[in-house]
């Protein structure tokens, strides 16, 4: 049977009539107009269809629609609400992907693991990004830009002894 | 593709809704729904057909981890990712957060449970070797009560368990005690991968030495021929290590498939058992890598 459910989309509120058999990339995609989440493997293996559920990332192929009722659901939309994150600023600049299938997913993914480790080791980040396949890159430009974003924040909150000197340089 | 089957959805307020559900199913059949990683690409296969599914996962009776009386308890609906960050499950049940940790990928284990993979039961499903060198027990709750069922008679065939008719598994207990132990899991390539064979040990300050395997028999095996060869031994080495990587090549029935032949699962056995020992073993005494590794791919010894 059809149902109404509501939940928070990229922080706004939604309703939406969702059947039980419809998951939630089915009805982000078809109902909701959000294309950024995509379908590789419709079975839990690709990572493609990545969204942030309260936060943290979960395959939207693998969760029906009413699951997620009460809850907060962010794609790539919503991350880039207020501006491009520096995240996707620097695999824009370095033009790290090629076709991109897999942007979406990686980018939630890699955002979900800067959220919880602002300071990952490389390991760590092969380890978030290892349920996201890409066919085009390799992986080491995903893996190195990552590193290279969450270096620079640490530098930037390191740096306050330095913030002074600059003003008196001016 | 999307799930082409019809079926209801309910979220039960309480345990006891929840087993009333499925306790009466409609035609078609009831099935829980926890993490959903295997239910839901079941359903899209059109493997299983059922005419309802409950959500489980809010029920209160089905969250938490504890640690009271002698036991660590995890609750049904705890997802594999919230238990590798809880300290108690760290301290008492470290296999488990070995084996979580190359446990498909993180958007599954922040969803799918331990709970639901000894459900699926699949025959490389990875919690069931742990909970079995745990001697874990499983608690399933009825419309008529509840009931403990131990690890080892839980896994009857592939897909088939001691779950009765109607019943719901609300958590596993696993009984506290000092020990350590190691999990090693064979892939295909780095990344996520279901295994072509795995191994738990567990060995306490006597040198008791519990072993088990996934993925090369119709289930999850314990290696009782394998565990009398280690028994007092608590840094094994040399002639024991080698009699007991061979009983374990021995003792195994694995299959030729899609991810190995028989011949390399049983081999491969053998490899991963040595390596599982000792590291164990330095663990055992304060050393060896910490938990969480890799065996097959990082430095262990
Ligand atoms: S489409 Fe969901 S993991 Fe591939
Ligand atoms: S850029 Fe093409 S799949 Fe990743």
């Amino acid at each position: 049977m059809k149902k109404e459910i509501f939940f928070q989309l990229n922080g706004e509120p939604r309703r939406v009539d969702v059947a039980p058999h419809e998951t939630l990339l089915d009805v982000l995609r078809g109902k909701m107009g959000v294309h950024s989440p995509k379908e590789g493997c419709g079975r839990g293996d690709c990572g493609a269809c990545t969204v942030l559920l309260d936060g943290k990332a979960v395959r939207g192929c693998l969760v029906l629609a009413m699951e997620v009722e009460g809850q907060a659901v962010t794609t790539l939309e919503g991350l880039g609400r207020d501006g491009p994150r520096a995240l996707q600023e620097a695999f824009v600049e370095g033009n790290v992907f090629q076709c991109g299938f897999c942007a979406p997913g990686v980018v939630l993914a890699a955002s979900a693991l800067l959220a919880a480790h602002p300071d990952p080791t490389e390991r760590q980040i092969r380890e978030a990004l290892a349920g996201n396949l890409c066919r085009c890159t390799g992986y080491e430009p995903i893996v190195k830009t990552i590193l290279a974003v969450a270096k620079k924040k640490k530098g930037r909150k390191a740096k306050p002894s330095s913030a002074p000197s600059r003003r008196t340089a001016s | 593709m999307s799930i082409a089957c019809e079926f209801e959805y309910v979220r039960p307020a309480s345990l006891k809704d929840a087993l009333r559900l499925l306790a009466r199913p409609p035609e078609g059949g009831a099935m829980p729904l926890a993490g959903g990683s295997d239910l839901i690409a079941w359903l899209r296969d059109g493997a299983v057909q059922p005419g309802l599914v409950v959500d489980i996962k809010q029920l209160p009776e089905l969250r938490g981890i504890r640690v009271s009386g002698g036991g660590l308890w995890m609750g049904a609906a705890v997802p594999f990712s919230e238990l590798m960050e809880s300290p108690a499950v760290q301290k008492h049940a470290p296999v488990l957060v070995e084996a979580a940790g190359v446990l498909a990928s993180v958007g599954i284990r922040n969803r799918a449970t331990p709970a639901g993979n000894i459900c699926s039961a699949v025959p490389c499903c990875d919690s069931g070797p742990v909970l079995l060198v745990y001697e874990a027990e499983i608690h399933v709750a009825t419309l008529r009560g509840t009931k403990v069922i131990p690890a080892a008679n839980w896994f009857l065939a592939p897909r088939r368990t001691a779950l009765p008719p109607g019943g719901l598994v609300t958590g596993i207990r696993i009984p506290v005690a000092r020990h350590a132990g190691a999990f090693a899991k064979l892939k295909r390539y780095r990344g996520e991968d279901l295994a072509q064979a795995s191994v738990a040990v567990r060995v306490d300050a006597k040198g008791a030495w519990r072993v088990a395997f996934g993925s090369v028999a119709p289930t999850p095996i314990r290696g009782r021929k394998t565990e009398k060869i280690l028994a007092g031994h608590k840094q094994p080495e040399g002639a024991v290590l080698e009699q007991a990587a061979t009983a374990a090549e021995a003792e195994v029935a694995p299959i030729t498939d899609i991810r190995s032949s028989e011949h390399y699962r049983r081999l491969m056995v053998g490899v991963m058992l040595r390596r599982s020992i000792l590291l164990a073993s330095a663990r055992l005494v304060g050393k060896g890598a910490a938990y969480g590794i890799n065996i097959i791919e990082e430095d262990a010894p």
